[in-house]
């Protein structure tokens, strides 16, 4: 297998300690869990979305694991402004705070409580959280005037976009257009499954989000597609659980790479990771992203 | 692999005390004391609860979801994910200390006969859980709140009255208030590390992914590296100061 050397230069405008990143909603509700995967080995880690008011989420079940991965209606449960005191104890660490408003508007508001964050992501994504997340993320006009507000605050954007769309390769550019600094592809793949003894959903939501391994063929195409249509840095997310998995990501186009539900099998995912993917003779990952292009 | 909530019959409810009721369901599941399970209330919610058999859970009222679980009956169904975390592990002499419904966990450790000496405390006599039981597989004794039953004060005026080093495990599960005088109590005596305490947070997955559950200052998930944890662990950060609600926020 391919090994790869650690970035030494910022990836998207962050200082990561390698290519692999904690991706939003996972173990990111508290800076003593983000502290802990840095610790761990991530190389850097994103926030539990945080909005404009704290919201306790949707009634359970929240999340199920199924074959291949994990379906979740968390309903963007977040603290909001309480955050910033929660995550102060890890000013200068590679930390990305994941926002998510209802409007451009809200998408400010909350990113102006954030001066140490190394780079927002902007959640314009999330399968169900009615009025937010992909419910406007799937209109790029919104997605670039969200990025376009956000960006006025001097720090790296990324969008992170939903694959619940026809063409996802519009609404990356409208990101780029609005200057986002990196496209994050993909949030959870809207699913769901029913009790078929009660004849009921499971979710307390009735719908949710696929992630896990059955989401990263979705994610890879998703991110190809990408890499044809925008210039900017692109962060592959959806399903990534091994090294090879972090080399085709990069290959189809991905400059790095963000890791959620393979912490179900494994807290210590991104250190296992980083022993089969990085050695000190290893070629630069510059050398492969998007190779796989034909 | 799936983990699909396993869908229980309800085949029997007990009143235990005016606040707690055991539901008996159709199906076994393996456990380990300490171990819990998430019960989903269909339509309600789902809440973490520990096994009080490998086919019972035993619920105090204590909010929306617990109350819709009350009124439940025998023929009626529930959803159940787990067991989940670690349970307890103990070795040697066994203290276990239980208080409210927080006997629950200790009384399946008490039953498989890991424990020698039970405290059980309760705030008055009626809301004494599995006391006659209890009687019969460990030396038994009780504190009540206001005298009703036994010891007349907390757990921990019985705890000071015992040789708690003469014990190679003390393994605690109750209001946490409660669990940190006895934390206290191990801390002075340099034994915090023979504590073994279940903690209770709040808990959406239950599978060691949202974050909900972790707790200050190491980050640990209740659910998944807990719920059971060894003193030295606990006895700095949030333990006895606060705890997040659903939205995260310090309460």
């Amino acid at each position: 297998m391919i090994q790869i050397k650690l970035p030494e230069e910022e990836i998207a405008g962050v200082p990561l300690r390698n290519h692999m990143l904690l991706a939003a909603g996972i173990l990111g509700t508290t800076g003593a869990s983000l502290k802990r995967m840095l610790n761990l080995g991530a190389g850097g880690v994103v926030t539990k979305s945080i909005g404009p008011k704290a919201i306790p989420g949707h009634h359970g079940p929240a999340l199920i694991p199924v074959d291949g991965g994990l379906i979740n209606a968390m309903g963007l449960p977040n603290p909001s402004k309480d955050f910033v005191e929660e995550i102060a104890p890890l000013k200068g660490e590679p930390v990305v705070v994941s926002i998510f408003g209802g409007t451009p508007e809200e998408f400010g508001t909350v990113a102006s409580w954030f001066p140490d964050a190394a780079a927002f992501e902007l959640n314009l994504s999330c399968p169900h959280a009615e009025g937010y997340g992909a419910s406007i993320g799937v209109n790029p006009r919104v997605v670039r005037e969200c990025t376009e507000i956000v960006k006025t605050y001097n720090k790296p954007v990324w969008v992170k976009l939903t694959p619940n769309v026809t063409d996802i390769k519009i609404i990356g550019k409208a990101a780029e257009e609005g200057g986002a600094d990196a496209i994050v592809a993909v949030n959870t793949v809207k699913a769901m499954r029913i009790s078929t003894e009660l004849r009921r959903p499971v979710l307390g939501n009735v719908f949710g989000g696929l992630s896990g391994k059955a989401i990263f063929p979705i994610a890879v195409r998703s991110v190809y597609d990408l890499y044809d249509a925008v210039d900017i840095p692109i962060i592959g997310c959806g399903g990534i659980s091994s090294a090879d998995n972090v080399l085709e990501m990069m290959m189809a186009g991905a400059s790095a790479v963000e890791i959620g539900s393979a912490i179900y099998d494994s807290v210590n995912v991104f250190s296992e990771i980083a022993a089969d993917l990085y050695s000190e003779d290893g070629i630069p990952a510059e050398e492969i992203v998007g190779c796989a292009h034909v | 692999m799936s983990e699909m909530p396993e869908i229980v019959t309800i085949t029997t409810v007990v009143n235990e005390t005016p606040t707690v009721k055991t539901f008996v369901f159709d199906k076994l599941f393996a456990f380990r004391p300490g171990q819990f399970c998430m019960v989903w209330i269909p339509g309600v919610d789902e809440i973490p609860m520990a096994f009080s058999a490998a086919n019972s859970i035993t619920v105090m009222k204590v909010g929306d979801a617990t109350e819709a679980l009350f009124s439940l009956k025998a023929g009626d169904k529930l959803g159940i994910r787990g067991p989940f975390g670690n349970g307890f592990s103990p070795s040697g002499k066994v203290l276990a200390i239980g208080g409210g419904i927080g006997v629950t966990p200790l009384f399946t450790l008490a039953a498989s006969g890991e424990v020698d000496t039970f405290i059980l405390g309760a705030r008055t006599r009626e809301e004494l859980v599995f006391a006659d039981d209890l009687a019969k597989v460990s030396d038994l004794k009780i504190a009540t709140d206001d005298g009703t039953f036994g010891f007349h004060g907390f757990v921990t005026g019985i705890l000071d009255q015992i040789d708690v080093v003469s014990y190679d495990t003390i393994c605690v599960c109750g209001p946490e208030m409660m669990m940190k005088g006895i934390l206290d109590r191990l801390v002075a005596k340099g034994i915090e590390s023979r504590g073994q305490f279940s903690m209770h947070r709040y808990m959406k997955c239950a599978v060691g992914v949202c974050g909900s559950c972790c707790m200050d200052e190491h980050g640990l998930r209740v659910c998944k590296d807990g719920p059971v944890f060894t003193g030295d662990l606990i006895k700095t950060g949030e333990f006895a100061h606060y705890h997040r609600g659903p939205s995260g926020r310090k309460e």
